[in-house]
């Protein structure tokens, strides 16, 4: 089982040995395989415990999702409740059901309007013949992605806000202003248009290696039976790349109840938590700010229950589907 | 994994393929002259959207408080630049001392993460070595399962690193996806390299040190760029972790003196009144200094991205 990756191992064992036999071989072959690979396994000693302390360990300190946790007191002080923090989750408490409703309005316009835009503009960049052309555009257009969310948002105010470069240039022209920040009910559209500023075009690059790997002989065949422009792209190239489309669209369903932490965190203040309140948000606001540990917890928690689900159920679906998905069986 | 990094004779040989615009095979046929010019105005409006707050930034960050007041906010261009914004903000202060907590998490993080990384994919490396296999599993399922915010401050809270310059690094020194990365590429060096060296008696250190990481420039460069894009870039962790305020890296101080506009007065700068350049200005220097290293590193690894950077890792 992997997330996205194959995993190549070899065989560990020697398969031919007879059962009886295997076991005090097995001792002497431990033996000297820790004598073999004792140093790669120091090597890996560091990785190692960073991951047990900042992963594992975390995991198991869920279980103050189940307990009434006091700061002072500790995990092991603390009472267990046994399910009464789900509660809010399972009763419907209105917080959290308007961050839950922000988060899947917010996901569904991205999955519609921000994921096929990397595939249109890969396939722009695609067409272009100039290597040169096309290398320059690709080096623009990929920079963004590597701003922080901190500075993207900082841009965003100074060209589009109250007092920002639109604005100014709009009012000299005596045509009004145009208010997108700081308005509650243009939030969600405010964030999307950041979201596709920022990663549209890193997102291509996947879509664009897909499309090297196009073989051309095809596109000569298509075109031998006269298939023009638009039916070489619909008979083609998307079906080529379509193991790709699927993989991208299963990691990003697995996703659904992630979007924009920092994002989002950094421009809740003008335009309040209705609009804007997502599940990460609401973990934080509510756990870290308002001090109920055990709420925040078991959301979190079932939020990252809920989505390792949706990861392996959309790959499943994948694989009835007749696709590869992100792993295969 | 060949798509992931290629090297420059590859990627010549690939564009000696690539049918250039006058000798296009037969077949592809003309594109049309209105498709080709709807094409070039999508992409350059596309990069100048890129571009463009680029430019009114760096300029607003110039200019003299006469050319702000004319134009209202930021400018595009200004008739006398003078660097006053940036001698303000690097005269000590919350923003030099921000820029020097920003550089060192970021250079001490990349090298410690760096050499993580490096070592756990090596070891990762050699299928059939010993735990391999369950180590590999349970560096894959980190993917896969995010422990969740409330568990990470308290065991960062447990080992007594609030308030520490460290909760920026340790929690997130070793990335699996990079990992995965790196262990793709080296899995895909020729194995008669590390076989041969093996016979005349190499130890793994220096098969690693001596062969692997030679030939894995490219690599090492690249996941690097990750690593210390983000730790530069880290503004959660340092709010999360870091309550006190002359302990914050450069992103917090952009939001609190940018995002947020709280004023930056002679307290926070330690430069005299009368001197003050415009408040615009040194907003925008501020937001000039936190994007400049990124501007500095990108020409120098983006020639590493080939178009399947990330494919070679999703697809093994």
């Amino acid at each position: 089982m992997s997330t996205g990756i194959k995993v190549r191992s070899a065989a560990g064992t020697d398969p031919g040995a007879p059962a009886a036999a295997r076991k005090p071989r097995l001792r002497g072959q431990l033996a000297t395989r820790w004598h073999r690979d004792r140093v790669l396994l120091v090597l890996a000693v560091p990785g190692v415990v960073v991951l047990v302390v900042f992963h594992y360990l975390p995991l198991l300190g869920n279980v103050i999702a189940f307990q009434d946790y006091q700061p002072f007191l500790g995990i092991s002080g603390s009472d267990f409740v046994g399910l009464s923090n789900f509660s809010v989750i399972f009763n419907g408490d209105p917080e959290f059901l308007n961050a839950l409703v922000n988060t899947l309005v917010i996901t569904m316009v991205q999955v519609v309007f921000v994921f096929p835009l990397p595939i249109a503009l890969a396939l722009v960049l695609n067409s272009m013949l100039n290597e040169r052309a096309k290398r320059l555009t690709q080096s623009i257009l990929y920079l963004p992605h590597f701003l922080s969310w901190v500075i993207v948002v900082a841009l965003f105010q100074q060209m589009f806000g109250n007092g920002g470069m639109l604005n100014e240039w709009l009012r000299s022209a005596d045509l009004g202003t145009f208010q997108i920040i700081g308005v509650p009910e243009l939030f969600k559209l405010l964030i999307t248009s950041q979201v596709i500023w920022k990663d549209t075009g890193w997102s291509t690059i996947i879509f664009l290696a897909a499309l090297s790997k196009v073989d051309l002989n095809l596109y000569e065949a298509a075109a031998i039976d006269r298939a023009g422009p638009l039916r070489q792209l619909w008979h083609v190239t998307l079906p080529a790349i379509r193991p790709v489309i699927v993989l991208l669209l299963i990691l990003r369903l697995g996703d659904s109840l992630t979007v924009g932490f920092e994002q989002i965190l950094l421009q809740q203040g003008p335009v309040g938590a209705q609009a804007s309140e997502v599940l990460d948000t609401y973990v934080y606001n509510n756990g870290i700010i308002g001090g109920n540990w055990g709420v925040s917890a078991a959301v979190g928690l079932v939020k990252g229950a809920v989505g390792v689900v949706l990861v392996l159920g959309a790959n499943r679906l994948a694989h009835a589907m007749g696709e590869r998905g992100v792993y295969s069986k | 994994m060949t798509g992931l990094l290629e090297t420059t004779a590859e990627r010549r040989a690939r564009r000696d393929r690539q049918p250039a615009s006058d000798d296009r095979p037969a077949w592809m046929g003309r594109q049309p002259r209105w498709a080709s010019a709807a094409r070039g105005v999508l992409l350059t409006v596309a990069c100048l959207a890129v571009i463009v707050p680029f430019v009114a930034v760096v300029m607003t960050s110039l200019a003299p408080q006469r050319d702000i007041s004319a134009r209202g906010g930021l400018v595009l261009f200004t008739s006398e630049p003078s660097l006053a914004a940036y001698r303000a903000v690097l005269s000590g202060g919350v923003v030099t001392r921000a820029l020097t907590v920003s550089v060192a998490v970021t250079a001490v993080g990349t090298v410690l993460s760096l050499a993580c990384t490096i070592m756990l994919a090596y070891a990762l490396s050699r299928p059939g070595s010993l735990l391999h296999k369950p180590i590999l599993l349970m560096t894959l399922f980190t993917l896969l399962f995010n422990p969740g915010m409330i568990p990470m401050y308290l065991i960062v809270k447990q080992l007594g690193l609030i308030d520490n310059l460290a909760a920026l690094i340790l929690p997130v020194v070793v990335n699996a996806f990079n990992v995965i990365v790196m262990r793709s590429f080296f899995l895909e060096l020729p194995g008669e390299l590390t076989e041969s060296a093996k016979i005349d008696g190499a130890g793994e250190l220096r098969i690693l040190t001596l062969i692997v990481l030679p030939l894995s420039k490219a690599v090492v460069a690249v996941v690097g760029l990750f690593y210390a894009v983000a730790y530069w870039n880290a503004f959660f962790s340092a709010l999360l972790y870091l309550p006190s305020p002359e302990k914050w890296p450069l992103q917090l101080v952009l939001r609190t003196f940018v995002v947020n506009q709280t004023p930056l007065g002679t307290d926070e700068l330690s430069a005299s009144t009368e001197s003050l350049p415009p408040q615009a200005s040194i907003q925008m220097a501020i937001l000039v200094m936190s994007v400049i290293p990124i501007l500095i590193i990108y020409p120098f690894i983006q020639k590493h991205f080939s178009k399947g950077l990330l494919i070679g890792a999703v697809k093994g």
